[in-house]
């Protein structure tokens, strides 16, 4: 709405500016909080004397002799086993992420060129699956994958991660190829292509933006997940964020919080470094089925 | 496209969809209608020296033969929807009939597990989804209003929260409203009273998931909303000003008019986001207080001795119908939208 007619008074300016830059504040403080705090020792953030410790790094350097400690880091990683975590999430992550687009493209792409009823009515039916909390999913799961003894393991979870990424992906690649012009593989299917020759020579080229952007988000899906990981994964494969809750202890053993710390800024910063890159990307599939309404 | 074709474009993804989505919910459906079995006693006579003396001990082989046999448990019928921990019919009447006051019952309903996280769930989607949109909406319309050049910085800055999973985005607030983080400190020196804590009161529990909850999904509204604002036409806008309408009635006669089917979009999908909140309760360590109709699945299939199939699968489908009822609305615009445009 900035244009020359419209002339704002200072006080509003004024005003904007404070708000944007409180809500910034609520918005990243508590990230950049955290990431202060992970190289500090558990005494000094979670101090129960003065939280300014956490600043001044008190017992930091009594415990230490240093102002930052990666304590936290080497412990979370190495003794904690956030190594096997992590590259537990990456096979997961990358195993989602590739099946999802490949069954994705091909599903859309029919859905984007039918023009029948059945067409339709699949999309319904993705829009419902899509709303199903997982958990509901996950206790439907669980009896089953145990008398058939898949439970556990990472191939099970990657298809079930595959799976409930389905109906958003197909909706998501749906709208994309509604927007590549149908004459396009017509006019290849009348020199004679078949449909999957029409499919792989003419739409693939000019597919990507649209698969970039469902690829992100069934990677943040697949790296997000926490309600899927914790309850089909045992303890060995767990990815990171079931990890996580994992060093925060329960009452039957203690846990790490410090580990817990420094695990969520390991498993938080890749993921923002992503989302600075495809920054665009992600908010046009975040409003893909939104605005032409 | 010749159904043919269709079918094998769409076959491997439809596959995945039958068999990890379809099938489980028909699977909770069955799992539903039984209950794990009950432990088999059986009379021990124990003699010695001083008399002989019964006692009822488990059979455990007989247990565990059971349970090979039929291992989805006994069947239940609706016992499972109608007992204590779910719907509990008995109470709910019993209670009806003692009940001086109508408050008296509502406070006693309350008590039942199934209500309490009903009521959770419900106050939680009932404050968060107001907000979330008029915090989204107000910082889309604030961005809007400055320069260009530094917008992409800044938006990055406002999806920060939503980006981060639920857990991870709860504990980082967790540990800094918690009675030894930044925050709770301050407020224990403010409100000078140092054994003030989140966890110490329902009420605060409460708040504080609530907070969360606005925080964690406000990006989202104020992504669509964003976008939407940029097709705002110009001119009517031009004209109002020529008018003479102040910014507010600028707002609200021509951009919310203009973005109006984008704000039911939102408030429908981050309803059913509000629905199966979750992850935020454990993250805030707040089952004590708070507890979701999803919390209690999720505490139902991670329960030490045995796991509660049935239980689990009963809360499973109440929360499914529950769901249904908000979607309904969107389902019917997407069919509206879909037979137009053809």
């Amino acid at each position: 709405m900035d244009f020359g007619l419209d002339k704002k008074s200072n006080s509003l300016k004024t005003f904007n500016t404070i708000f944007i830059v409180i809500w910034l504040l609520l918005a990243c403080f508590p990230f950049i909080w955290t990431f202060w705090g992970s190289f500090k020792v558990r005494a000094d953030f979670f101090s129960r004397a003065d939280w300014w410790y956490a600043i001044t790094a008190f017992n930091t350097l009594i415990e230490t002799g240093a102002r930052f400690t990666k304590e936290a880091y080497s412990g979370a990683w190495f003794e904690g086993e956030f190594w096997k975590a992590s590259r537990n999430t990456v096979i997961v992550t990358i195993s989602v992420v590739s099946i999802s687009l490949f069954l994705g493209t091909l599903g859309a792409y029919a859905l984007s060129r039918s023009t029948k009823n059945y067409a339709f009515w699949i999309l319904i039916i993705a829009l419902i699956f899509r709303a199903m909390p997982h958990i509901t999913l996950v206790s439907g799961y669980l009896f089953p994958f145990f008398q058939l003894q898949i439970w556990g393991i990472l191939p099970t979870t990657i298809v079930v991660l595959v799976a409930i990424n389905q109906p958003f992906t197909l909706w998501l690649l749906y709208s994309f190829f509604k927007t590549v012009p149908k004459e396009l593989d017509e006019s290849a299917l009348i020199d004679g292509c078949s449909y999957f020759q029409a499919f792989r020579h003419i739409i693939m080229p000019v597919m990507w933006p649209g698969v970039i952007t469902a690829g992100l988000f069934s990677l943040m899906l697949a790296y997000n997940d926490f309600t899927v990981t914790a309850l089909l994964l045992n303890q060995e494969n767990h990815t990171m964020v079931p990890k996580i809750q994992s060093y925060l202890g329960t009452n039957q053993h203690e846990g790490n919080l410090m580990w817990a710390v420094s695990a969520v800024v390991s498993a938080t910063a890749p993921l923002f470094l992503l989302v600075m890159f495809f920054q665009r990307q992600v908010i046009s599939g975040l409003t893909a089925g939104a605005i032409k309404g | 496209m010749p159904n043919r074709s269709f079918f094998w474009f769409f076959f491997p993804a439809g596959l995945a969809m039958i068999l990890f989505i379809g099938l489980p919910i028909i699977s909770t459906g069955i799992q539903s209608f039984y209950a794990q079995h009950d432990q088999i006693l059986i009379e021990v006579k124990k003699c010695d020296p001083f008399g002989c003396k019964t006692s009822v001990v488990v059979d455990q082989e007989a247990t565990s033969k059971i349970k090979e046999e039929k291992p989805l448990g006994k069947f239940n019928g609706f016992g499972t929807y109608i007992d204590r921990n779910h719907l509990a019919s008995d109470q709910v009447s019993e209670f009806w009939s003692e009940s001086k006051s109508l408050g008296e019952f509502i406070g006693k309903v309350g008590n039942l597990p199934f209500y309490k996280a009903l009521v959770f769930t419900l106050t939680y989607c009932v404050i968060v989804t107001p907000c979330v949109l008029l915090l989204g909406f107000i910082i889309a319309l604030s961005l809007n209003a400055i320069s260009r050049r530094i917008r992409g910085p800044l938006i990055f800055g406002t999806i920060l929260p939503m980006i981060v999973t639920p857990l991870v985005g709860s504990l980082v607030l967790f540990w800094m409203i918690d009675a030894e983080g930044i925050i709770g400190a301050n407020l224990q020196i403010l409100m000078d009273d140092p054994y003030l804590s989140v966890k110490s009161s329902k009420a605060l529990t409460w708040i504080t998931i609530i907070i969360y909850g606005v925080w964690h999904h406000s990006p989202f509204a104020f992504v669509v909303f964003y976008a939407a604002l940029q097709t705002v036409p110009q001119e009517p806008l031009e004209a109002s000003i020529i008018d003479g309408a102040s910014r507010f009635q600028r707002v609200k006669h021509i951009v919310l008019p203009h973005i109006y089917p984008v704000v039911t979009f939102v408030a429908l999908i981050s309803l059913m986001d509000n629905f199966r909140v979750f992850e935020p309760i454990i993250g805030f360590s707040a089952e004590g207080s708070a507890q979701s109709l999803s919390w209690l699945i999720y505490d139902n299939l991670v329960n030490e001795e045995v796991i509660l199939f049935g239980s689990a699968a009963a809360t499973s489908i109440m929360t499914i119908v529950g769901i249904s009822i908000i979607l309904t609305p969107v389902l019917l615009r997407t069919w509206k939208e879909f037979r137009t445009n053809r």
